[in-house]
């Protein structure tokens, strides 16, 4: 008996095992879930390669969040495979260097456009295109990866603002998915050494001082908190939680000072 | 240098980076020469790591500028 048997997941966002998407994967895995995942461009290979690390053979599908007819492609796949879909994790996130380095004035507005469409927007975009296949599950989770956007971060910039997007989109999703069944939810993940974090241009100055300021200590190394808490929100243990914000970072949310 | 040996990081090297077999020599610098980024040199590491049955640590690639320097790390471990 595992959380999610017979769950079949969509997870986005897997690049290397050091990727949290991975992390949430194996764990789906391990738990009885079917997993497919999805990867972008120019990660998509590796994407592939990093799938054969998983503990049962997945597929891969490519699915870039700025090109609406892969998406309905993907979709497409997926109505034919499964008929429908009860876990979708979104862990997408991209910024050019612009929008990143601790000027919140370089950046211009294609750029923030690109950081915003591809960090936010998509889990609209993902969410509409995968809806009828959401719907079919008759109670769907939808997860996302975020990173605490109350407050300014050093270097984090656009990637700040998108994710305070993506905090207020998905309490809007939340909102107009509850009467058909699907839940949407956050995890604000501490930060982990993943490929993503290592694009983040001071991402060794929260390496040094997050360990220190949670009451439960931090290791950066490790993806596991923040995969248990994806896989729990995508079970039915929380089915009646939507809209919600769930915090996995030892603890500094809640600390001043 | 074994040539198989070398051969062998070499297809990995071409598959992973598309570039022509010709470019990968020892001398080849991976920015500059091959015009490979960071998710090209994470993905020839698992390449590399699959088609030799070795495991590379990150810490090890530090300093890892230029073909050779990489198939030296490899060979090392075989």
């Amino acid at each position: 008996m595992g959380l999610l048997d017979d769950k079949r997941i969509l997870v986005t966002g897997v690049l290397t095992d050091a990727s949290l998407a991975f992390a949430v994967a194996r764990r789906a895995i391990e738990e009885g879930a079917e997993v497919v995942l999805s990867g972008a461009g120019r990660g998509l290979s590796l994407t592939r390669r990093t799938a054969r690390k998983l503990p049962a053979p997945v597929d891969v599908l490519e699915i870039d969040v700025t090109e609406p007819a892969q998406m309905a492609a993907a979709a497409e796949v997926l109505a034919g495979r499964w008929g429908r879909l009860d876990g979708l994790l979104h862990a997408i996130g991209f910024a050019p260097p612009d929008c990143l380095g601790g000027d919140i004035l370089r950046a211009g507005w294609p750029d923030v456009a690109t950081a915003l469409e591809i960090s936010a927007y998509s889990l609209k975009a993902l969410v509409e295109a995968t809806l009828p296949l959401l719907e079919a599950a008759g109670g769907a989770s939808v997860v996302g990866l975020d990173f605490d956007a109350r407050v300014a971060w050093p270097a984090y910039d656009w990637m700040g603002v998108a994710k305070a997007a993506l905090e207020s989109l998905s309490r809007y999703l939340a909102r107009d998915l509850g009467a058909r069944g699907i839940r949407v939810n956050l995890v604000a993940a501490g930060p982990v050494r993943t490929m993503a974090a290592k694009s983040i241009p001071s991402f060794g100055a929260f390496e040094d001082t997050w360990g220190a300021r949670a009451p439960l200590g931090w290791d950066v190394t490790d993806a596991e908190p923040v995969a248990g808490a994806c896989v729990a929100l995508l079970s039915d243990l929380f089915p009646m939680t939507t809209g919600e914000l769930l915090h996995v970072d030892g603890g500094v949310h809640a600390m001043g000072g | 240098m074994s040539d198989a040996t070398f051969d062998k990081f070499k297809a990995c090297a071409v598959e992973v980076l598309q570039v022509p077999e010709d470019k990968v020599v020892p001398e080849a610098r991976f920015g500059d020469d091959l015009d490979a980024d960071s998710l090209d040199l994470v993905e020839l590491v698992m390449a590399l790591e699959e088609a030799f049955d070795v495991t590379v640590e990150e810490s090890e690639l530090e300093g890892i500028e230029t073909i050779g320097q990489a198939y030296d790390l490899i060979s090392a471990k075989l």
